[in-house]
């Protein structure tokens, strides 16, 4: 009963919260990461250095106006922000954030569940959450939103492609779907695939960019082009649930490449004896700490790089991204045959 | 007992959503019951124990596929005008016999697998090595069904290159 019941509602529970509560504070690192590398302060009024101010974001979305607009479709309008949302949160359920440990004296895995298909089914799961995009757009029946979403979902859609097809030769690598089959084969081939597959690492984390339409290719919220983005027509908590979604899916990405290529809850060279000491760290520490470390370059990016223009983004996906992944996939397969 | 009530409760739900696609009078809500009912037939796949499946119905149908539909939909004007006046019981009449075809066929199948029960479809294939969900569809697919997997591939091929075809002014 407390196995099977018990403690998968309780893990549901925790990894739930923590998600939120990190997407909030994502939203604060990312204004004072931004404020400091232009030179500026960032919040620093809410809290001291402004530590407190996702607070009073929540607070000050939730009491906002909520405004559907007269001409919208009612339920496609309700409907779209939550449809964004709940991928962004059951995709937790497969990612690992540490192997079985004992707690109390009871084995515990630090992942909700391990299923046999559990890359595919982030990979499926995050296509569906397109759909929200798309649809805020239409229900806003609004010019800009329906002309920002349709941008978001060809987008989407074209690096959705690259990203799968890269995916791929990783499955390749590892010969299982699963997330903790992965690690495992990680550690089992004494290598972290960020040096067995560095292109593909690069790709994931490109097409990962462009999933989660972050900065360079944050043309669906063109706020010069497009007065916002599809969620102009949104207010108060609609708004936000759009917003924390796209924070979720960059933690999303950056769990999904932390486990696929930088060995998950492993520590640096995992099966080097004189490093062993690094164990001394509990798992779930090395694999928040590599998570970090790509959020913290999401927002480097964003603050670095200018926005693609429309057709180089495409240019991009379908003449570069597709072409290298195929590219990849090839010598992947070749060199797994031959060196077996 | 809970795998039949599941059962029931999802083909219930598949069923009425099938039903919601064509009466719903709005275009873009009837492609979202369609993606509804992928979903839920997704589900009945997990039911029977074939997680890949399920995977790939919600990649390919519910992520891919019907996002298409949605564009279609979304950028042709569905609300023009009707067409010029027809004599609408000639449509209805071909309904009604296509579909009075179709459940005649139904029953006679329905008889006839239910005398005599089927032999099994496929030679034995050999036993998989594997354990995996993924491994014993990718083991079926490249030992026993390879020849439709390839024609399947082919068909496929063709079709895009005629899009890319039809789509292309000039090559």
């Amino acid at each position: 009963m407390v196995d099977a019941v018990v403690i998968p509602l309780l893990k549901i529970l925790i990894v739930l919260n923590a998600t939120l509560v990190a997407v909030t504070y994502m939203v604060l690192l990312e204004r004072k990461v931004i404020a400091w590398a232009q030179s500026r302060l960032g919040p620093m009024r809410v809290g001291p250095y402004g530590i407190l101010q996702p607070i009073a974001d929540a607070v000050k979305l939730m009491i906002k106006e909520d405004i559907t607009p007269v001409r919208a479709d009612k339920w496609v309008f309700t409907a779209a922000p939550i449809i964004s949302m709940v991928p962004a949160l059951i995709v937790y359920a497969v990612i690992p954030f540490g192997p079985k440990i004992t707690i109390f004296g009871r084995q515990v895995s630090l992942y909700i569940t391990d299923i046999n298909v559990g890359l595919l089914y982030i990979v499926s799961v995050a296509s569906v959450g397109v759909y929200g995009i798309i649809l805020a757009g239409y229900a806003s029946n609004s010019k800009f939103p329906l002309l920002a979403s349709l941008r978001a979902s060809a987008q989407l859609i074209s690096y959705e492609v690259a990203v799968t097809l890269t995916l791929v030769s990783v499955i390749l690598m590892a010969g299982t779907l699963s997330m903790v089959g992965i690690v495992d084969a990680q550690y089992n081939q004494h290598v972290w695939y960020v040096i067995a597959q560095p292109l593909a690492f690069v790709l994931v984390l490109v097409g990962g960019l462009a999933e989660t339409n972050r900065a360079p290719f944050d043309l669906p919220e063109a706020e010069q082009e497009l007065t916002g983005g599809f969620h102009t027509e949104y207010s108060g908590m609609r708004f936000a649930l759009f917003f924390l979604a796209e924070y979720a899916n960059m933690i999303v990405v950056s769990s999904v490449v932390t486990t696929l290529f930088l060995g998950g809850w492993l520590p640096p060279f995992p099966n080097t004896a004189p490093l062993h000491f690094l164990y001394a760290i509990p798992s779930w520490v090395w694999f928040f700490l590599k998570s970090f470390f790509f959020l913290y370059v999401f927002i480097w990016v964003r603050a670095t790089l200018p926005r693609y223009r429309y057709d180089q983004l495409m240019r991009l996906g379908w003449k570069v991204l597709i072409p290298l992944a195929i590219l990849n996939l090839v010598v992947t397969g070749i060199v797994k045959v031959m060196l077996l | 007992m809970s795998q039949a009530i599941a059962f029931y409760f999802l083909s219930a739900c598949i069923l009425g959503f099938a039903v919601l696609v064509i009466t719903t009078r709005d275009t873009v809500h009837s492609v979202l019951f369609l993606v509804l009912d992928f979903l839920f037939v997704a589900a009945l796949y997990v039911l029977l124990g074939a997680q890949f499946v399920a995977a790939i119905q919600i990649l390919v149908y519910a992520g891919g596929i019907v996002v298409l539909y949605l564009f279609v939909v979304m950028l042709v004007n569905l609300k023009r005008p009707p067409e010029a006046h027809q004599d609408p019981h000639r449509r209805t009449n071909w309904g009604l016999a296509l579909s009075v075809a179709v459940l005649v066929e139904l029953a006679i199948v329905g008889g006839y697998s239910y005398a005599r029960p089927a032999p099994a479809f496929a030679a034995p294939s050999p036993a998989a090595p594997f354990t995996g969900n993924t491994e014993q569809v990718g083991w079926l697919l490249y030992t026993s069904y390879l020849i439709p997997f390839e024609v399947a591939s082919m068909l496929l091929l063709v079709a895009m290159i005629g899009a890319i075809v039809l789509a292309k002014r000039e090559l």
